[in-house]
């Protein structure tokens, strides 16, 4: 026995002793990491380009969607995975600030952001890009079924629209959160509830997230519901990626005052970055035109910049006139446990 | 072997045996039990409390569900796996080894391709309502199972029962049929035979097949999240939401412990419970086919196309279904990165990078796997055994946040490592192949060693030249096994995955989160593009590790 039990221990310890080598991330030098969610993405000639001018590398680094990437962030914040992460946004900014992930930066580029983006009295993060949260229809299905599209989210506890809406759950998913902080707006505290206990009766479906309500119950997937919570985007990039190509957009957005959530997405720059500098620039980047008039093509969602031109399909079929719900990062940041509680009890249980 | 206990070289001998597990504790040790220990520590140092596990029975309630629907999902499981089983293990038919193949892949599939399948079969839209519709009388959708609990059910069983059939097939091949046949002149009739005779004595086989799926339900958290929809929650999907969502890290801390203690339980008891039972050792040669064996073969293996196969055709079918007909479009696309995306994954190298992982994953596994199961059932120590089987209850969202905090400063620094990748997966490997092993040793005639040793030779001879040809069915569908866990494992890898590194279901995703017709028809593609590889590595892993069997594995 003595024979085998050897050669197997020398064997794992010499495995043991090899990981390490085989270790290749956090090598320092002239590297800039970038941690985000995984819908990020750009023109890779873009990237190429910062990393000409910079004569640096960027690493990119998914972690799952926003809150998965935060818990992140936030537990590796006294040795940080990279230098600058994208992708947090309003509804979960607070936790990133209170917990003191970010370094300052203000970026000379932001005098060409709306003041109504940017984060007021704080420059721990910058506006980067932004979308709304709302309902999508199903033109086709709407019309089989001799349905109107509502008029208001009140419309959507009437009983003929019963069974047909989709929406996300607020504990899981961010657009969920996104809306439901919406209606907390728009109905006020003290009738929100009520409003979500009406929908239920009326049969409201709720899944987990996106993409089980766009790719299993919206109807446009072959699922049950015609009206589907998602982005004001959406139409657009049903336009742009159609199959087989068309002119119109199957799809249209359901737009009401103060009952769309403006979703802000930020970056900062990770404390404890190994190259505030190149961080500072890297910001800077993502604030320049040619990034800014990538991204909605890249990531459905509208630039932050003023300068930057949008894709004709956003101006056709996802123009947004209405006002968004205002609620402040602070509310949100106080309540929004809150709200996500009451909702549960009221919808779910 | 002495039945009046053991004696003191008996006990030592055994001690040294434990040694064999060695490999096995030591990968626990530094990658279970030390990031467990770090994400715990760090978790419960924040404040907040446990206190939201108290206000209500809610929590209490979730606890109670994942019991349920785990116990429900194996037996409904094992109910349909003992069938199949008795037809892989019984019988020889043309395109065995395809069947076997295609069976398997369900077990890879990410859940909300699976969920995409089953709306695309079952949905108010699918093509099974559309068929039933047509009938007179019918205007409503009929089948309306989706967000239900038994969405969750039919989705378990999906997923594991080609993976149970297995565990029992290779356990039911080593029956002494002789036994049997006695039974059959004694004037024992077939139902007689196989529920006095058979199902006892496939006891460990049964046990160790229905407490794989049990934890593997237990833990289970995308089926729930997505086909159950939020209704339902396991403690896994709990945990889940709790740490990466609502960011109340005590809670999920405390969460994960409670399901890390239950699953322990469970596995201590479950191991308990099997027994050494030696059987005979050369393959058991198929039967004939009766009139009756040949029409119960052709309903199982209906009723498995129905169950498995038609969710899958579904999807393959709308992959190749375009807006305006059939077309090729959507995987000629797939290779073309029409937006010049810089994360964009071209799939022949998500394909390899899977390979690779998958590769890796059996390699580390396979020894360290099946050296462990020799060490436990030699020392008999059902401890042992039980925590090697550790990992399967643990929660992965946990495990991941840990590998985060405790693997980023050398000698350990790993974070960014691909090495993590396939230790994470050896870690779930681990179990499936020491728990196959291990089935299949415990029903080893221990007199075979016992004379191998008394012959003179020493214990590497003694494993090479008699226990390892004996192994080799078990070791060749845990080889499958492993391979599987690591083409389908998502949980402990969403934190530590590189992108350098894309894997086909990353793939996947990346087309299923925008929206858009053609992003919807290449993430359809590429879940095609998986259970292809998957089926022909499985079909390539039972001709090699099947091969000198004679081709009835």
């Amino acid at each position: 026995m003595r024979r085998l039990c050897l050669p197997v221990l020398i064997l794992a310890l010499a495995a043991f002793a090899a990981l390490p080598a085989l270790a290749c991330g956090d090598d320092g030098g002239d590297s800039l990491t970038l941690i985000t969610h995984d819908s990020f993405n750009l023109s890779e000639d873009l990237i190429k380009q910062f990393e000409a001018e910079n004569g640096v590398t960027v690493r990119l680094l998914p972690k799952g969607d926003a809150g998965s990437m935060l818990t992140s962030l936030i537990l590796t914040k006294r040795n940080p995975e990279g230098d600058v992460a994208f992708g947090v946004d309003n509804t979960l900014l607070s936790r990133a600030l209170d917990e003191g992930v970010f370094t300052g930066y203000t970026s000379p580029l932001l005098i060409k952001v709306p003041a109504d983006l940017r984060t007021e009295g704080s420059n721990l993060v910058t506006p980067i890009d932004y979308g709304y949260v709302n309902f999508n229809y199903d033109i086709a299905a709407l019309q089989k079924l001799n349905v109107e599209p509502p008029k208001t989210l009140e419309d959507l506890a009437d009983p003929k629209y019963k069974g047909l809406v989709v929406v996300e759950n607020p504990a899981s998913s961010s657009p969920g959160l996104a809306f439901l902080i919406a209606t907390v707006d728009y109905f006020g505290e003290d009738g929100y509830v009520d409003w979500w206990k009406a929908m239920r009766a009326n049969d409201l479906k709720v899944v987990d997230g996106w993409e089980t309500a766009y790719y299993t119950n919206f109807s446009l997937s072959g699922g049950g519901q015609p009206i589907v919570l998602s982005y004001a985007t959406s139409p657009a990039f049903e336009q742009l990626f159609a199959d087989p190509p068309r002119k119109d957009a199957p799809t249209a957005n359901i737009l009401v005052d103060k009952g769309v959530f403006r979703q802000i997405e930020y970056a900062g720059i990770l404390k404890g970055t190994k190259d505030e500098a190149l961080a500072q620039k890297f910001i800077d980047f993502l604030l320049s035109v040619p990034v800014q008039e990538d991204i909605p093509g890249q990531m459905a969602v509208y630039p932050v910049n003023q300068d930057a031109n949008v894709p004709e399909a956003f101006v056709t079929f996802s123009k947004v006139e209405v006002a968004p719900a205002a609620v402040s990062a602070e509310v949100i940041a106080e309540k929004r446990d809150q709200w996500i509680d009451e909702w549960t009890k009221a919808v779910l249980r | 072997m002495d039945e009046g206990g053991p004696s003191l070289s008996r006990r030592i001998s055994a001690r040294r045996a434990l040694l064999l597990a060695a490999p096995a504790f030591l990968l626990l040790a530094v990658f279970l039990v030390y990031p467990l220990e770090g994400i715990l520590r760090e978790s419960f140092s924040r404040e907040g409390g446990i206190d939201p596990l108290f206000e209500d029975s809610y929590y209490l309630e979730r606890g109670w569900f994942t019991l349920w629907q785990a116990a429900v999902s194996s037996l409904l499981t094992l109910l349909l796996a003992v069938p199949l089983a008795w037809l892989l293990a019984c019988h020889a038919f043309p395109g065995k080894r395809t069947i076997e193949a295609v069976l398997m892949v369900p077990f890879v599939l990410p859940t909300i391709v699976v969920a995409v399948a089953f709306s695309a079969l079952i949905g108010p839209s699918g093509s099974a309502n559309e068929l039933l519709m047509r009938l007179p009388g019918v205007d409503e959708p009929p089948i309306r199972i989706l967000n239900t609990v038994w969405a969750i059910l039919l989705a378990h069983v999906f997923y594991n029962v080609a993976v149970a059939a297995r565990i029992i097939a290779t356990g039911w091949r080593g029956l002494d049929t002789r036994v049997e046949e006695s039974a059959a002149m004694l004037g024992a009739g077939p139902v007689a035979r196989f529920v006095l005779v058979t199902l006892p004595a496939l006891r460990n086989s049964l046990l160790a097949a229905g407490s794989l799926v049990f934890l593997f339900c237990f833990t289970s958290f995308g089926v729930v999240l997505i086909l159950g929809g939020p209704r339902f929650g396991t403690l896994e999907t709990e945990i889940y939401r709790e740490s990466l969502f609502l960011f109340r890290l005590p809670v999920a801390a405390a969460l994960a412990i409670v399901q890390m203690v239950v699953t322990f339980a469970a596995i201590a008891v479950n191991s308990r419970l099997q027994r050494t039972t030696a059987q005979r050792t050369e393959a058991r040669q198929p039967s004939g086919w009766s009139a009756a064996s040949a029409l119960s073969g052709a309903v199982v293996i209906a009723a498995l196309l129905l169950l498995t196969v038609a969710p899958m055709a579904a999807l393959v079918e709308r992959s190749f279904h375009g807006g305006d007909g059939y077309t090729l479009r959507y995987y000629t696309m797939l290779d073309d990165n029409v937006r010049g995306q810089v994360l964009f994954v071209a799939p022949i190298e998500a394909v390899r990078n899977s390979v690779v992982f998958a590769l890796a994953t059996a390699v580390v596994a396979l020894p360290v796997g099946t050296l462990a199961a020799i060490g436990a059932v030699r020392a008999r120590s059902s401890v042992a055994e039980a925590i090697i089987q550790v990992p399967l209850g643990v929660s992965s969202v946990t495990l991941g946040l840990g590998f985060l905090v405790t693997m980023d400063a050398p000698p350990l620094n790993l974070r960014g490592s691909p090495a993590l990748v396939v230790i994470a997966h050896s870690l779930i490997a681990v179990p499936f192949v020491a728990r196959t092993v291990a089935a299949r040793l415990r029903n080893l005639d221990p007199r075979l060693r016992d004379a191998a040793a008394m012959l003179g030779a020493g214990p590497f001879r003694t494993f090479f030249a008699v226990e390892a040809p004996l192994l080799k069915g078990a070791i060749g569908v845990a080889a499958v096994l492993s391979f599987a866990t690591s083409m389908g494992e998502f949980g402990a890898t969403l934190l530590i995955s590189r992108p350098e590194y894309p894997t086909i279901p990353v793939a996947i995703f990346r087309y299923l989160g925008q929206p858009g017709a053609l992003n919807y028809g290449q993430a359809l593609a590429m879940s095609t593009v998986l259970m292809a590889v998957t089926a022909t590595t499985f079909f390539l892993a039972d001709r090699i590790a099947g091969g000198r069997t004679g081709g009835f594995s």
